[in-house]
């Protein structure tokens, strides 16, 4: 092909990056590490599917679960001997700073939040993603093994969120998590209105949000149908049709409008999400999440007829106004109702090291109450919900046959503070092992450091 | 009566009335089998019985025969009791809503040095974070004064989160904060902290002229010099060669230093163990979090624990106070003795700061400050299931389990404004 057809072509390439991945920008270099096959014996397997196993075997062959249970065994297979140990699927995060905001928490890293405009939608958080940011690494001795990385809340809509593979990459595309969809921060309530309201500007108050959201959706709605438009006089072989101008923020949000980048969206009040889940219903479009949400279970049953997740912490609260209703059962009653998507998040550096404590908390908060939540359903909130929630779950976030092979080897039950990751399993490649500094990554920022002392 | 409102099975905690008694101020409880972590040379004592008078421990042995009418007793069968926790260096009580300015009080914006600063007159046990921190086992906090931004953080003291208006004890503390959080008063040099410190000392120890500039008022001379006179100063502080200037710093004016923060306390553990002084730290800092950090490790209580310093788990912040215990559980798994991890939120922060005759261990004639829990303390799937401060059944009751009441039964016909738990 040559280069006139290929121009000829550009219009439509555009048009469809409205929606596929065929013409993405920035596209994952992602390729899985190198890899053999294992086969990890006697051990107790939550499989994120809400089953539970005891004293059985995973495979893991070709980058992929080959089975959970019985199965054929390819030959030369090096067994690992998991007697006393839990195997999950790697944890996922669903709300994350990393690279973003990372350490040291310089200013000259503080690149999560383009507080210049109260819409920026056109801002990608994978343009600010500094891939030696050490918390990877201490993330992934977490057992996580995906997250997604987000813009900041000061802001109505962020933003582009990334799901990224928790491997250390020379770019954030060698991170880049293949086929994942994009995320869209949007923010609720006092942040925003806090940020511009100082400056004197819309929005000041929590109706003012509201008005600047729908203005922005009124004008994707506009872009959707003139890119319609346009697409159609082509196809029907019209000439001379000139294609409409592009425009990065309302690119992100008619992506949103198709269903191709899913709204994850901060919002801490019931009231507040029960008026975004009206205004998702007035432009037509999904939430995928609720994050921090410490109000949740104030509204449990909408969000699942509304099959909408809540991403949110176990335990805290009161570091502002919209945070002050916050219950240590909030997951647990989020995940009461028949549909529902309960998710464990971290918004921290730290946080993301233990999501595993994070939801046996809440577990236990749920059980105190009388919600029977077991080990094999609480693991969902930190594996196959937040997956859901990403839209990777044909992908990961279970252990079932054809799947990556994201897996975490834990020298114990995961519920319990004493509980760490031992082995880290990416597509199948062994990328952290607590046993071996070998498997142990360090960033650049880190290598090299504390020399000067002869003490 | 203060039986716990939830699930008593799941609770297994059997409370047996032995008369129909008033939740009376100084009641006589008995708490049968418990697994006792004394925190006191006795150790640790399997099966063994606690009796509770008028406010203080005045038993405690195997089958203990009590013949007081109207005691409470309550069966633990097995199960551990703790000296209440410590909360940390907190605003809990001076703070309601961080990010709510008038409700506040824990830091002085004045751009001054005000060592006279002192939060204890702010303090509301009104606040929902008392018993919201208390029923998760703990019954003492340090308040603290101006996180950030100044040297001279103020002054705070030592509160029982019993719920009354004067429970403080213990001395007052000073705080003082240096490093990377070099404030506008020092010009942005590290060394100017230093500067202007040892200048205030001198000031304190000799009131400049009139006709002299002056770092501090009347009342921040006298502050200091009380200090001067081994008086407790919190050092917030991380970098190694900060740590060593600041006992330098210490030694010099006669103070008792505690150091806070410390993420490169590891580096320097002889030093400090030397040097007798503490250190208060977070276990989760394993980030170079900022350029004062770089190598703070998972095990840095442990390698100073294993070097002769005393260590105390502190870092939770107010509102989620309660993460200590899992903080001290984290420090467990990452190399803590678990009897050092217990110690690390009861009789280590009671011994730094020099209240161990009323918090932080279980012995006859101290002041009763007790926890029952549903399994192993530092674990994460155990809570506390009785907490008893100064003599008194803590009812297990706060504004967020009234939310968490009025918002679990499902489908109400009423609005839940009419559930009021």
């Amino acid at each position: 092909m040559h280069l006139k057809s290929l121009l000829a072509l550009l219009p439509l390439l555009l048009a469809s990056s409205l929606g596929t991945v065929l013409a993405e920008p920035y596209p994952s270099t992602y390729s899985p590490l190198p890899s053999e096959a294992v086969l990890i014996t006697h051990a107790t397997i939550l499989t994120g599917t809400g089953e539970r196993f005891d004293d059985a075997s995973l495979l893991i062959s070709e980058g992929k679960i080959g089975f959970v249970g019985d199965g054929e065994i390819p030959e030369g297979v090096t067994t690992i001997d998991a007697s006393g140990r839990w195997v999950t699927p790697g944890l996922i995060d669903v709300h994350s700073h990393l690279g973003v905001f990372a350490s040291p928490g310089v200013k000259a890293h503080s690149d999560g939040n383009e507080m210049t405009d109260p819409t920026t939608p056109n801002v990608w958080a994978e343009h600010s993603v500094w891939p030696q940011d050490p918390g990877f690494s201490r993330a992934l001795a977490g057992g996580i093994t995906s997250m997604q990385v987000l813009p900041g809340s000061g802001n109505l809509i962020g933003g582009r969120g990334v799901t990224l593979k928790n491997v250390y990459s020379r770019s954030y595309q060698g991170m880049k998590f293949p086929g994942a969809p994009h995320g869209m921060k949007m923010a609720c309530g006092e942040n925003p209105k806090r940020v511009y309201g100082e400056r004197k500007r819309l929005p000041s108050t929590r109706m003012g949000n509201m008005a600047a959201y729908r203005a922005q959706w009124i004008s994707a709605q506009r872009y959707t149908d003139d890119w319609a438009a346009y697409e159609k006089k082509v196809a029907d072989g019209k000439d001379d049709v000139k294609a409409p101008k592009r425009d990065l923020k309302l690119e992100t949000l008619a992506g949103v409008l198709k269903g191709d980048i899913k709204v994850h969206m901060h919002c801490y009040r019931a009231d507040e999400m029960l008026t975004i889940l009206d205004m998702a219903a007035e432009f037509g479009y999904q939430v995928s999440a609720f994050h921090h949400g410490v109000e949740a279970y104030k509204i449990a049953d909408k969000l699942a007829e509304n099959q909408v997740c809540g991403a949110l912490w176990a335990d805290w609260w009161g570091f502002k106004m919209e945070a002050y209703d916050g219950i240590q059962e909030n997951i647990a009653i989020v995940d009461r109702p028949e549909g529902s998507c309960a998710i464990v998040h971290s918004d921290s550096s730290e946080g993301i090291q233990r999501l595993n404590q994070e939801a046996a908390k809440a577990m236990t908060r749920g059980n105190r109450v009388g919600l029977d939540i077991s080990p094999e359903r609480a693991i969902r909130w930190i594996t196959a919900n937040a997956a859901k929630s990403l839209g990777i779950a044909d992908q990961t976030g279970t252990l079932e046959a054809g799947k990556m092979a994201d897996v975490v080897i834990w020298n114990d039950n995961p519920f319990s503070v004493y509980a760490k990751a031992e082995q880290v399993f990416v597509d199948g490649a062994m990328v952290y092992d607590r046993n071996n500094p070998e498997l142990q990554p360090v960033s650049d920022f880190e290598l090299g450091q504390l020399q000067g002392t002869s003490e | 009566m203060n039986t716990p409102k939830l699930n008593i099975n799941a609770l297994s905690l059997t409370v047996i009335f032995a008369l129909s008694v008033l939740n009376v101020q100084a009641e006589s409880i008995l708490i049968r089998d418990a697994r006792v972590h004394t925190m006191s040379k006795a150790g640790t004592l399997g099966h063994t019985d606690v009796y509770i008078e008028k406010g203080r421990i005045e038993r405690i042995g195997e089958d203990l025969e009590i013949t007081t009418v109207g005691v409470r007793v309550y069966d633990a069968k097995g199960r551990s009791l703790t000296p209440g926790l410590f909360a940390g260096i907190t605003n809990i009580g001076i703070t309601e809503v961080s990010g709510v300015e008038e409700t506040s009080d824990g830091r002085l914006a004045l751009q001054e040095m005000r060592p006279e600063f002192d939060v204890v007159p702010a303090y509301n046990p009104n606040s929902s974070l008392v018993p919201v921190t208390r029923i998760e086992g703990y019954s003492f906090t340090l308040l603290g004064a101006g996180a950030q931004g100044s040297i001279f953080g103020g002054q705070g003291q030592m509160v029982s989160l019993d719920g009354g208006y004067e429970s403080f004890f213990g001395d007052p503390v000073l705080f003082i904060n240096v490093g990377r959080d070099t404030s506008s008063l020092s010009g942005g040099s590290r060394a100017a902290q230093w500067m202007l410190l040892h200048q205030a000392m001198d000031e304190a120890d000799r009131p400049p002229l009139p006709s002299e500039s002056s770092l501090l008022t009347r009342a921040g001379r006298g502050a200091l010099s009380v200090y001067a006179n081994s008086g407790r100063v919190v050092f917030d502080v991380d970098r190694a060669s900060d740590i060593l200037e600041t006992l330098k710093f210490a030694a010099k004016y006669g103070f008792d230093p505690v150091i806070s923060g410390g993420a490169q306390a590891w580096m320097v553990a002889g030093q400090l163990a030397a040097a007798r002084v503490p250190v208060l730290l977070d276990p989760l800092v394993n980030l170079p979090r900022n350029f004062d950090s770089i190598g703070a490790r998972l095990d840095n209580a442990a390698i100073l624990q294993a070097s002769g310093v005393t260590v105390a788990i502190n870092g939770a912040g107010s509102h989620n106070a309660r993460k200590q215990r899992q903080m001290a559980g984290n420090a467990v798994s990452y190399g803590l003795s678990h009897n050092a991890g217990i110690a690390a939120i009861t009789s280590n922060p009671a011994r730094i700061f020099g209240v161990s005759d009323k918090q932080g261990r279980i012995q006859r004639r101290m002041p009763a400050n007790v926890v029952l829990w549903s399994g192993d303390p530092l674990e994460v799937t155990s809570v506390a299931e009785l907490v008893i401060i100064n003599g008194r059944v803590m009812p297990m009751e706060s504004r967020q389990t009234r939310l968490r009441d009025r918002y679990l039964p499902e489908n109400p016909d009423m609005p839940r404004a009419y559930i009021k738990p």
